[in-house]
């Protein structure tokens, strides 16, 4: 493929000083991601999945190696700069949502415009783009919604519009279903699916759960600080279908909070 | 990010938490109502007392036996018994001097008729009037024969005139007993007031000094000798000479220290000044704790706060903040807090002073530098209490805070 990778990892490694022990959590990692892949990565606890989204998300830097993110390296970069990679390249999704308390879901979705040092956007110009990626993920009624007003799966298409908002070379999301029904988990996955197929995102999950590894184009299992396998989806899910065919809610989707907040 | 968007950032954070953040605010309220008050009270007093100068005259020199500047070894100088009529006589032909009168005092109980009162007697001179610039309302001031020959007549303050024969009477001529003698009123005194320190300088009574000390005391020896120039110019350079004057009188060889002191009004009022001032800083200090525990305060709550807030925190790093923008955040919400309480306090504070001046009659005047002292004050405190919770929120490893429980 001509296409430039969106991350290109070269033997990367990661040490973890614990007193007088040594633990090696990523032992040399060479991975390259194309745009457009909607990567699953999978594996046991302590098998350096964690460790190795935390470097491609820059929270963390490599004990060595290479990564290319978009071209440019940036394993060694400064904090500050790796702040600012953060900001403008990486969506993160969490298992917990992590929205603000108290803070409107417009609000939460602004919030990484925010700390963009670079661009002097206008407030009109951060709710136009925050009320888009709110529509992008079918919560444009809910914006002014506190997040205990929300459902789970309400608040993590929330968090979604927020990894979204900088317009990011890639999503990264840790166990985005790990605290979701598995209704919800299906319609999470299910906009994951759809912003990669319409938008062309590059996404990546980190999931222990095999099912939801299946909505991906791309299955990456970890053991022990290594790739164990990385190969194609053939049987791939579509969450689209799998909600269509599921039964209707049997309670109202909606929490009592959105109630008591409405009135 | 800017500091503006940081404001409103941390205003919002502070708004999530109503009730803690007024409480935390309480402590700066009160340390900045505090001192705004304590400072308010003491210059209001200093002011009593410079505006007490320049009514009761500047050209004022105070001859009192014993030497109490000399240090506090002496400290009962004032009773020293080294004053003598003569002494008086002598001071008036010093240059720039215009009127002299030596001055002794007694207590005692006066009666007119079924009413009596303990008052203080004053023995003086002719020229007491003059010196303290000081009007007769009824009757009129003892003249020269009377000293002469130590007349039984006495002028009575409007205070004891008040209680001796109602407020308004005219008592002149009337016979009171003064010690058990028989004493003839021959005026009374216009109502003076409050001294500087709080005493009624009505409650008194007025005879020739030559009167009190034959009749009523039996000393031989004068309390202090009044001294007033021409012009206030002349008080310095008088002192000095009635100075002269007296260590002749005395035989008092170069070298040697005075055995009488002689002050001018002024720096008798300077003393008094710079007791206030004293007295004013030590309030204000005291005040000033509070204000060190309500930055105490707000540091223990940024902590707390950094602490509840550590996946917020983990959050706003992920997602691209600097540590700088996440220590400023904190930073600033401490500030807002010190400073909005230290404006709530200014005003608080201002409420105070007009309260203790207007149910306590008490003078109280907040001077302008003090609020900005105040305010400059509670915004330190808010940056200093505030930055070690703010950089332990910006060195938060963000994996670690997002794993926060």
């Amino acid at each position: 493929m001509a296409q430039q990778p969106v991350i290109s990892v070269r033997d990367l490694t990661r040490n973890y000083q614990l007193g007088e022990v040594t633990v090696r959590a990523l032992r040399g990692v060479s991975f390259d991601v194309q745009p457009g892949e909607f990567i699953s990565i999978t594996g046991p606890s302590g098998s350096g999945k964690s460790t190795f989204m935390h470097l491609i998300g820059c929270l963390d830097k490599p004990t060595s190696g290479e990564y290319f993110l978009d071209g440019k390296n940036v394993a060694k970069a400064s904090k500050d700069e790796l702040a600012l990679v953060r900001n403008q390249k990486i969506g993160f999704v969490f298992q917990g949502f992590n929205l603000l308390k108290r803070t409107t879901a417009l609000d939460n979705v602004e919030l990484p415009l925010l700390y963009n040092p670079k661009s002097g956007m206008k407030a009109s110009d951060r709710h136009k783009k925050a009320l888009e990626v709110l529509a992008a993920v079918k919560m444009s009624d809910r914006h002014h919604h506190l997040p205990n007003q929300l459902s789970g799966g309400q608040q993590q298409r929330v968090a979604i519009a927020r990894a979204l908002v900088t317009n990011p070379s890639i999503i990264l999301a840790d166990e985005p279903t790990g605290a979701l029904d598995t209704r919800t988990s299906v319609e999470v996955m299910g906009i994951f699916q759809r912003l990669n197929k319409e938008l062309g995102i590059t996404v990546m999950v980190i999931t222990h759960e095999m099912d939801i590894a299946e909505y991906g184009t791309r299955f990456v299992r970890f053991r022990d600080g290594k790739v164990v396998v990385d190969q194609a989806i053939t049987k791939r899910r579509n969450a689209e279908d799998e909600l269509a065919a599921l039964p209707p809610p049997e309670v109202d989707p909606e929490p009592a909070g959105a109630h008591a907040g409405g009135h | 990010m800017s500091i503006f968007m940081t404001l409103r950032i941390a205003i919002k954070a502070l708004g999530r938490n109503k009730m803690r953040t007024a409480l935390t605010m309480l402590g700066m309220i009160i340390g900045v109502a505090a001192v705004i008050a304590m400072v308010a009270l003491g210059s209001g007093a200093q002011a009593q007392i410079e505006e007490q100068i320049k009514q009761s005259g500047t050209n004022l020199i105070m001859v009192m036996p014993g030497n109490f500047s000399s240090g506090g070894v002496r400290m009962g100088g004032g009773n020293a018994v080294t004053l003598k009529t003569e002494d008086a006589t002598a001071l008036r032909d010093v240059p720039g001097v215009q009127y002299v009168s030596a001055t002794t005092q007694t207590r005692a109980q006066v009666v007119a008729g079924n009413q009596n009162w303990s008052t203080n007697v004053q023995g003086v001179d002719v020229d007491f009037p003059n010196i303290r610039l000081w009007t007769v309302k009824f009757g009129s001031w003892f003249g020269d024969q009377d000293v002469r020959g130590a007349s039984k007549v006495i002028v009575l303050g409007s205070s004891v005139a008040n209680t001796l024969f109602g407020e308004g009477v005219d008592p002149t001529g009337q016979i009171i007993r003064v010690k058990n003698q028989p004493f003839t009123v021959v005026g009374v005194m216009g109502p003076k007031g409050q001294s500087s320190t709080g005493q009624d300088q009505d409650d008194t009574a007025f005879a020739p000094y030559t009167t009190i000390m034959k009749k009523l005391s039996g000393n031989q020896n004068i309390g202090g000798i009044s001294v007033s120039t021409a012009s206030a110019d002349d008080v310095l350079e008088a002192t000095e000479k009635v100075k002269q004057v007296l260590r002749e009188c005395h035989k008092i060889g170069p070298g040697m220290e005075d055995d009488f002191t002689a002050r001018t009004l002024e720096d008798m009022a300077a003393t008094r000044t710079e007791m206030t001032r004293t007295m004013t800083s030590l309030l204000a200090s005291i005040a000033g704790v509070s204000l060190l525990v309500g930055g105490i305060g707000i540091m223990n709550i940024m902590l707390v706060s950094v602490t509840e807030r550590t996946r917020e925190i983990g959050l706003r790093l992920a997602i691209g903040a600097r540590g700088r923008d996440v220590l400023l955040q904190f930073l600033v919400e401490a500030v807002v807090i010190s400073l909005f309480g230290g404006g709530i306090g200014i005003g608080l504070g201002y409420g105070l002073s007009w309260g203790v001046r207007t149910f306590m009659e008490w003078p109280a005047l907040v001077p302008i530098n003090a609020v900005f002292v105040a305010v400059g004050f509670a915004a330190i405190v808010g940056v200093f209490f505030g930055f070690y919770p703010a950089r332990k929120a910006a060195s938060l490893d963000p994996i670690e805070a997002l794993r926060f429980e």
